[in-house]
């Protein structure tokens, strides 16, 4: 970022900024500037978010959603932020005031640090740290600090079950999610955020989840956990709203409880684009080499575009997921993480390192195996689309047939 | 007297553990309604929970002793509002066996009719809100977008959606048309797929089995011991089903299949035989309704009665097979025009019953999972 920073300086003053006496005033002024871009970023993605899975959850429930405030309902969030502002801040009875208003600001300070190591694109990226990955690992454990403070200072049975579900699934699940992100980190040398994606090509046979079955494996496991970490269906235990009421923020209101779920959307991009980056190639365009990237700032808002979109559809992913599964139970949770997570995790650290001397990336068979991997991944998006239209279809033509009338709004509409 | 309840379980509580009671309900997602658990865990495991009924008492069969006979049938709506049919069925029968009123067959068949479709709806309702339990909240809206055809069937058969009113003394309110004759049959073509559809949805999903299977596990002599009725008893693998027991009014000339639990995906008797059990219910009930409206004889709907029913002394019981089981009412007449005594038996109370023996050792969210597939309705319990 800083060269940007020095390029803007240069172009506002006409002056190299290392000249000027005024460096220190400007990187500063930069920082907040980029801290300043990266909430409304994260702000405004939540918000939309919030909106778009309510869409979504609408036409797998073959509902309309909210289609009132603002064309197609889109500033349905901004309503939805304006009255929960309005709305008075209870503190309970008997409550530990001082940790049940400071438990939201750890919520909410440990998942936005995060953007701050996440690649929007080519060379766009807040601080690229050497330890990128470890950085937001790091900062994102700091959620779970913020969930346990809130459950626990609200005084109530509920919220406190929300709480230790909580860091039973966090403490749990952190490993497999650290752990099968080391095979992505052995194929790159590195933990830096732009060096993985730059390790990687453009087309899907570059990616590094088809190097090999095992890097195929720790990505799914990699996807499971995020999942937990995010506390999303099937893994909402802390929140589990038919079982602990609303888990561990059953007793907050008004703004320090939009804190929770507006950290919850923004952590989906969290996912997403760790989801991205480190598996499925990132920003890198097809065909675009990384020296034609680099020079043309058309490729470079493209190479966004391209990470936005890889993001926005494992975002939508999750959305649909959350919309179909039920929840498990709170020690087939743990079970399914130390019996079947992180021993496959284990495995396929070694296995890949074996891969790797075998077939190195360079090679013709290396090369050949990637190319069958991919196809098999498509093999299976395909599937996976061709299953969704079957039940589309056999459902609106058993609802049209019944009712005369079709059930789904056209499809031109917003999600 | 909660503190006499408590006393005597705190010996159970293992020294060094500390256990917790955990009020869940009466305002509590889970509970259908406004029904009180008093739990005793440690940390998610339960103890022991005790089931506090009560909350939604109306004094109905107070009411009725206040009520002349023919005008308490709006009442018996509210019993079970998801199943109101059968609260009708059994206190109509209950009159015109005391009357000794003769209903002609046309009313018999409609009533036939009216039931199963209620039974359908009824198990929708009940299998969605297991889902919606145990997370998923996809099936409950489509069971729910389902259920709409029937409401809509049954606002052109009795003119009401839910609390039905539709029996009187001696027959039924109204006529089938034409119509509603096309509309049953158009909805059981469309609704047969679309039970295999939710399958697929839901009941074969490995989460979904993973969190029913095994889980509080009645056994055949439990369910005898507690007095479950209904589909608890028959997922418990238990045959027993009012219609085919002790035949009343024209169940006799159908022929469908009394589904049991089978150990579907587990032990015999857990959570997802019950829920299976319903599924299965809702395909025969489908076939009934089918025989009846082919076999629908013509003739009258209803025997015409006394305008002010009195009725001599005499006492009976009757009971039908309600969607959550044996629903009996036994009534005790004086010859005036109002019944001296009403008492009514439902299942669901039943069920409440053996809560406290099953729960214990489950976990919070298995106590869930065993409320919903007992498919209580609060209003039921405490009538």
């Amino acid at each position: 970022m800083k060269n940007y920073a020095d390029q803007l300086f240069r172009f506002l003053f006409q002056a190299p900024v290392e000249t000027s006496s005024y460096a220190l005033i400007w990187y500063g002024l930069f920082i907040f500037l980029v801290a300043g871009a990266l909430l409304f970023f994260a702000a405004n993605f939540a918000g939309i978010t919030s909106f778009v899975e309510r869409r979504i959850a609408a036409r797998i429930q073959s509902r309309i959603g909210p289609n009132v405030v603002g064309p197609q309902g889109i500033l349905q969030w901004v309503a939805d932020g304006i009255k929960l502002l309005l709305k008075e801040d209870l503190i309970p009875d008997r409550a530990d005031r001082f940790l049940f208003r400071t438990a939201p600001y750890f919520v909410f300070s440990g998942l936005f640090t995060a953007f701050v190591a996440l690649p929007f694109g080519f060379g766009i990226v807040a601080a690229d740290l050497n330890i990128g990955i470890y950085y937001i690992f790091a900062v994102t454990s700091l959620v779970v600090v913020g969930i346990i403070m809130g459950g626990w200072s609200s005084n109530s049975k509920w919220a406190m079950f929300g709480a230790l579900r909580s860091a039973a699934q966090i403490i749990s699940y952190e490993i497999p999610t650290a752990l099968s992100l080391i095979p992505v980190i052995l194929l790159t040398g590195s933990l830096s955020t732009q060096d993985i994606i730059k390790s990687q090509g453009g087309m899907p046979w570059n990616w590094n989840i088809f190097h090999s079955p095992f890097t195929l494996a720790c990505f799914i496991i990699f996807f499971i956990s995020a999942l937990a970490e995010g506390n999303r269906i099937p893994f909402d235990l802390p929140e589990a709203e038919s079982e602990l009421v609303s888990g561990y923020n059953t007793e907050y209101s008004g703004f320090r409880f939009l804190v929770f779920p507006m950290a919850e959307w923004a952590n989906l991009w969290v996912i997403g684009a760790m989801v991205s980056l480190t598996y499925l190639g990132g920003w890198q365009i097809p065909f675009v080499s990384i020296e034609t990237l680099s020079g043309s700032p058309w490729l470079i808002l493209l190479s966004v575009a391209v990470f936005a979109g890889k993001t926005s559809l494992v975002v939508f992913f999750i959305i649909q997921i959350r919309w179909t599964l039920p929840r498990v139970r709170v020690d087939q949770m743990t079970l399914v993480c130390w019996t079947y997570l992180a021993p496959v995790c284990l495995a396929s650290i070694i296995g890949t390192m074996i891969w790797m001397l075998v077939f190195p990336w360079e090679s013709m068979a290396g090369f050949v195996i990637r190319v069958i991997m991919s196809g098999i991944g498509a093999g299976a998006v395909i599937f996976y689309i061709m299953r969704i239209r079957y039940n589309y279809l056999s459902g609106k033509a058993a609802y049209e047939k019944m009712k005369g009338i079709p059930l789904w709004y056209p499809f031109w509409r917003l999600p | 007297m909660l503190k006499n309840q408590l006393s005597h379980l705190k010996p159970q509580a293992t020294p060094f553990m500390e256990e917790m009671i955990l009020n869940m309900g009466p305002q509590h997602p889970s509970t259908h309604g406004v029904l009180n658990f008093l739990i005793i865990t440690d940390g998610e495991v339960i103890h022991q929970a005790l089931p506090n009924v009560g909350y939604l008492h109306r004094g109905i069969e107070k009411l009725a002793e206040q009520t002349p006979y023919t005008t308490f049938i709006p009442f018996t709506d509210r019993i079970d509002y998801l199943s109101a049919m059968f609260a009708n069925h059994v206190y109509v029968m209950a009159v015109e066996t005391l009357a000794n009123i003769e209903v002609p067959e046309r009313g018999e068949y409609l009533r036939v009719i009216a039931c199963e479709l209620n039974r359908i709806a009824s198990h929708l309702i009940s299998t969605g809100a297991l889902a919606l339990d145990i997370g998923a909240s996809t099936p409950f809206v489509h069971w729910i977008r389902e259920r709409e055809c029937i409401n809509d069937i049954m606002e052109a058969l009795c003119g009401a959606r839910l609390t039905y009113s539709y029996m009187r003394v001696g027959g039924v309110s109204r006529d089938i048309s034409q119509n509603i004759k096309d509309a049953v049959l158009k909805f059981l073509d469309h609704f047969e797929p679309i039970i295999d559809e939710y399958n697929r949805l839901i009941s074969f999903n490995g989460i979904f089995i993973k969190r029913l299977a095994n889980v509080a596990i009645i056994s055949q002599v439990d369910a005898v011991n507690f007095g479950l009725v209904g589909p608890n008893l028959r997922g418990s693998g238990i045959e027993m089903d009012i219609r085919r027991a002790i035949p009343y009014g024209v169940y006799d000339r159908f022929d469908f299949k009394i589904p049991i639990g089978l150990g579907f995906q587990g032990t015999l008797g857990d959570s997802y035989d019950r829920y299976f059990v319903r599924i299965l219910e809702m395909k025969e009930s489908c076939s009934i309704v089918r025989q009846a409206l082919e076999t629908l004889p013509p003739g009258d709907i209803r025997t015409k009665i006394k305008r002010n029913l009195k009725i001599r002394e005499n006492e009976c019981y009757t009971c039908v097979e309600s969607a959550r089981g044996e629903m009996g009412i036994y009534l005790v007449s004086d010859g005036s025009d109002r019944p001296y005594r009403l008492k009514i038996k439902t299942g669901s109370f039943t069920a409440m019953s053996i809560v406290e023996k099953i729960s214990q050792g489950l976990m919070v969210a298995d106590l869930i999972a065993l409320i919903g597939s007992l498919d209580v309705v609060a209003p039921e319990i405490d009538r």
